[in-house]
């Protein structure tokens, strides 16, 4: 495989638009809610369980269909295949709650019915009885009561009890965040529409059609060949639509398979919020031992996860989050123990970053520790403890991070972020003003790619070349507004030659390409740009052996490039050499298949190389805070972010700002909010805050790290840019810090939290 | 049932609606103009934003009755019959102002009320000021608030084109 790849025909690494930029902005861009709607359509609602934890005595759902309109009601008795929606289809994750109800807004039943209204007052008719249990809702009485949902994980490396006896010297800690609602814009929806044999065609929006199929299948009792899956576009993902449209979907599909007519199923928002995991929240406990010169020695920390009532993806959130607990920082001596514990909330589920950005907080918190203990500039702690240079240049599960270029991505932000000057500028405005202080926090970044469970890392797509020459593309990838379809078209394109209005962009189906990984973990363009790129390098190959024949001359020197098949001084349309190759029997279609080479990993040892590269990125942030009030902005920030040897520059540019703001409101102003009852109460934008347009700073500068190919054979040595820049934002919280001089400031960092902090520290 | 009266995106319809159909609903399900998007449900998101009688509105928590003799203008009124898009939506595609697109409909509905009331110039903090009732998830506004600068350039007469877009200079 040729990693190093050269741009020829520059259709790879120029900033085309989105492949639907136009019809976004005219509104023919299709979500699942806006296609025609099939004859005798009916539409579903979920029947909630109003508390948090209790034994379901009795579940009645006759007066759902005494509403007028309600068609049928379903509860778990009517499944014919499995009540579980696991995606490992071990655990114990039921669509509809049987027994026990483990959270509030849990599932119990679906209501069907001729109009949306009318289910949703059907479902609100039921009153399901239940016995009210005391719900277990701090990830801190989860732990008191070993209610975990995963053995402990253990990440390793040399002694670090002894060595933090050894130590000149240590402390200790303590500090948590907080979960983070997805906020897609398009809400989950699926629509099931039955056909012949037990068939269904389903249109979910969904990051993983795959999973829907294999969960639809399940909990229908039927063959994965019944069901087809399919997904033009998600009004946005996050990663709550990796696992959760799949029981969206299996709901939807159980109602057409119980009334045989097509189910559309489109959650309110607030029932969305209720019904869908979120972002883990985590608890933190360390120990750590280091030297009069800030260096960090030995680390012993706890990184406890709310998993919320089931497993789900917590795992893998897991795994990441303890394999990213020392960032791209280096401990000789370290024991990071990784704990998922169980509550009576909505099982937390993949969001952006899957645990890394929760992982990286770690070290944030100790180098910031450290530094107040051995009076110096936290950055100093920082430049102390990257990994590589002097260093140890392994990650404690033994894979090497590329020490030169965490140093590059940290010096460049810095520079682009004239420190030394805005030091300075800071001090003057804060010795001048009486209440507002102004504050300046960096961050640097390592982040692995790949799919921590190590056979989601392949992928597959569908390319045929047509006799006018014009190409139609499929592969297992879905488009959640990230760009990925015009990635991936514009691999295809370099590859053939052609403009990059020769490929035609289609919708995910798992009929077209079967058995996918979930568009997650940044791999979205690793894996299926590879995956297109390696189904049209064999069309093309059997093209230039027809262009060769034709010309009498050897197929290597045929070359594709302008829309049009050259050698020497001969061309001719890369069309008219399509008709040939049909006309001398030749096929013009082929599938292209990719697995990320050279992953291992062993997960009892915590050992190997689950990730195929890292990508780096680092930055600056300015904010202000009102100490009156705790109030704060951010009014600038310089991210440097490394994408290798870009595919789209305009594409990433996109991804670092949407995720750095994202990261933001995690950070800042994203709170979720459960009563004393369980029950959450942040079931909409008037209550949960997602940045607006006022929240982000005016001056956000970015950068993409320069001259930086991929040093892996990745697709065209470009790199993965979906998630890394979320965990850029955690320069604002070291910037509120550095604003405030608060030695301690759990997340999220909100004004009334940050308040809080001032009051008590006096 | 009683009927409404009214034009949407230049043609004139009479609907049979229900005293609590929204507006959302008769253009998405009666007139089948589903650009327009729920996104929240309870008027936060901006999605749904359409234009009534040239005043931006949220057609979500907007009865479908209260449009009487109204004149509604969706987002897929903007452009001319021969598909010229209008500048904003011109200058949001042009300056990679959106990912998902599921807010892009109600931004630039939202964005062109807020532009026209304007006449004297738009600076950005006006800009991020107005925006404050659309929500993005995707973006993190940075590009929408630079379409809309360079498409309020253009709609006040400062420039016959939009200026060219950086972001897409960059590669």
């Amino acid at each position: 495989m040729d990693g190093d790849l050269k741009a020829r025909n520059r259709t790879v690494g120029a900033a085309l638009r989105h492949d639907s930029a136009r019809k976004h902005t005219t509104g023919e861009a299709a979500y699942a809610d806006d296609l025609p709607e099939p004859p005798g359509l009916l539409h579903a609602a979920l029947v909630p369980s109003p508390v948090a934890h209790g034994r379901i005595l009795d579940l009645d759902l006759s007066p759902a269909l005494a509403v007028p309109g309600v068609v049928m009601a379903l509860g778990p008795a009517d499944i014919p295949g499995k009540n579980d929606i696991s995606s490992s289809g071990r655990s114990v994750e039921p669509l509809f709650a049987e027994g026990l109800v483990e959270h509030w807004g849990q599932t119990l039943a679906l209501v069907l019915a001729e109009t949306r209204d009318a289910a949703l007052l059907g479902a609100r008719a039921v009153r399901p009885r239940i016995e009210a249990l005391v719900p277990v809702l701090r990830i801190e009485e989860a732990l008191e009561r070993q209610q975990l949902l995963l053995p402990p994980m253990v990440m390793a490396r040399g002694d670090a009890q002894a060595a933090l006896a050894a130590a000149p010297r240590r402390l200790s800690g303590e500090f948590r965040c907080g979960g983070q609602e997805h906020f897609y814009l398009e809400g989950q929806i699926a629509i099931a529409i039955p056909g012949e044999d037990g068939e269904q065609t389903v249109i979910s929006s969904t990051q993983h059609p795959t999973e829907v199929q294999h969960i639809v299948s399940r909990v229908l009792g039927c063959d994965y060949n019944r069901i087809t899956v399919e997904c033009r576009r998600m009004g946005g993902g996050f990663g709550g639509k990796e696992s959760n449209a799949s029981w969206i979907a299996a709901a939807a599909a159980l109602g057409a398979r119980a009334t045989g007519r097509p189910v559309k199923l489109r959650l309110p928002r607030k029932a969305d919020i209720a019904a869908t995991g979120k972002r883990h929240p985590f608890l933190y406990r360390f120990d750590v031992g280091f030297d009069d010169t800030g260096r960090v020695l030995a680390l012993d920390a706890t990184l406890a996860a709310d998993g919320g009532h089931t497993l789900d993806l917590s795992g893998g959130v897991i795994m990441r989050a303890v394999t990213h607990a020392l960032n791209c920082y280096d401990v000789p001596d370290v024991r990071i123990t990784g704990l998922v514990a169980k509550t009576n909330t909505v099982s937390n589920t993949a969001f952006r970053g899957f645990g890394g950005p929760q992982g990286a907080l770690l070290m944030e918190e100790v180098l910031h520790r450290v530094a107040a203990a051995t009076a110096q500039h936290v950055d100093a702690a920082r430049e102390r403890n990257f990994a590589g240079g002097p260093n140890g240049g392994e990650t404690p599960y033994g894979q090497p991070l590329e020490g030169d270029l965490i140093r590059r991505v940290w010096a460049e932000a810095k520079a682009d972020a004239r420190i030394e000057q805005r030091r300075a500028e800071i001090a003057a405005f804060n010795a001048a003003h009486p209440y507002l202080r102004r504050g300046l926090g960096g961050f640097a970044l390592a982040f692995g790619i790949s799919f921590g469970l190590l056979h989601l890392n392949q992928a597959g797509a569908l390319v045929h070349v047509y006799t006018d020459g014009s190409i139609r593309l499929n592969h297992g990838g879905t488009e959640m507004g990230q760009g990925l379809f015009i990635k991936v078209a514009q691999v295809v394109a370099e590859v053939f030659g052609v403009p990059i209005e020769r490929v035609g962009i289609t919708r995910t189906s798992t009929a077209e390409v079967p058995n996918t990984a979930p568009t997650a973990a940044s791999t979205g363009s690793d894996l299926n740009g590879w995956a297109a790129h390696a189904a049209a390098s064999a069309i093309r190959g059997r093209m230039a052996e027809v262009a060769a024949e034709q010309w009498n001359v050897p197929a290597d020197e045929i070359r594709f490039e302008d829309g049009l098949v050259r050698h020497g001084n001969r061309a001719m349309e890369f069309g008219d050499l399509a008709e040939l190759c049909w006309k001398k029997r030749v096929s013009l279609s082929a599938t292209g298949f990719y697995r990320t080479p050279d992953l291992s990993w062993d997960p009892v040892a915590m050992k190997g190389r689950p990730f195929f590269y890292f990508s780096y990125g680092a930055a600056f942030a300015e904010v202000v805070v009102d100490t009156l009030t705790g109030e704060h902005r951010v009014l600038a920030a310089d991210l440097v972010q490394d994408c290798g040897r870009s595919l789209n520059p305009a594409i990433d540019r996109g991804q670092i700002e949407g995720g750095f703001v994202q990261g933001l409101g995690w950070l800042t102003c994203e709170e979720l909010w459960w009563d004393k009852e369980g029950r959450l109460r942040t079931l909409g934008p008037s209550t949960y805050k997602i940045p607006g347009s006022r929240d982000v700073p005016p001056a956000l500068r970015v950068r993409l790290l320069d001259s930086a190919p991929a040093r892996v054979e990745t697709i065209f040595r470009s790199k993965a840019v979906g998630e890394p820049p979320l965990l850029l934002a955690t320069a604002v919280w070291n910037a509120l810090r550095d604003a405030t001089g608060l030695a301690a400031l759990d997340l999220p960092a909100t004004p009334e939290r940050v308040l809080m902090a001032l009051r008590a520290k006096g | 049932m009683p009927q409404v009266n009214l034009t949407v995106n230049g043609r004139s319809h009479t609907v049979e609606v229900e005293g609590r159909t929204l507006l959302v609903e008769l253009l998405r399900e009666k007139l089948r103009l589903t650009g327009t998007h729920v996104g929240c449900d309870t008027s936060q998101c901006g999605a749904c934003v359409v234009h009534i009688d040239g005043e931006s509105v949220k057609s979500c928590t907007t009865l479908a009755l209260q449009c009487e003799g109204a004149s509604v203008t969706t987002i897929e009124g903007l452009a001319k019959p021969d598909g010229t898009l209008h500048i904003m939506q011109e200058a949001f595609r042009e300056y990679h102002a959106l990912q998902c697109g599921f807010c892009t409909p109600g931004m630039v509905m939202s964005a062109i009320d807020l532009v026209q009331k304007h006449p004297e110039g738009l600076t950005e903090r006006q800009i991020r000021e107005g925006l404050e009732g659309n929500l993005c998830r995707c973006t993190g506004y940075h590009n929408i608030v630079k379409a809309i600068a360079a498409a309020a350039e253009v709609m006040h007469g400062k420039r016959d084109t939009l200026r060219p877009a950086e972001v897409m200079a960059a590669g």
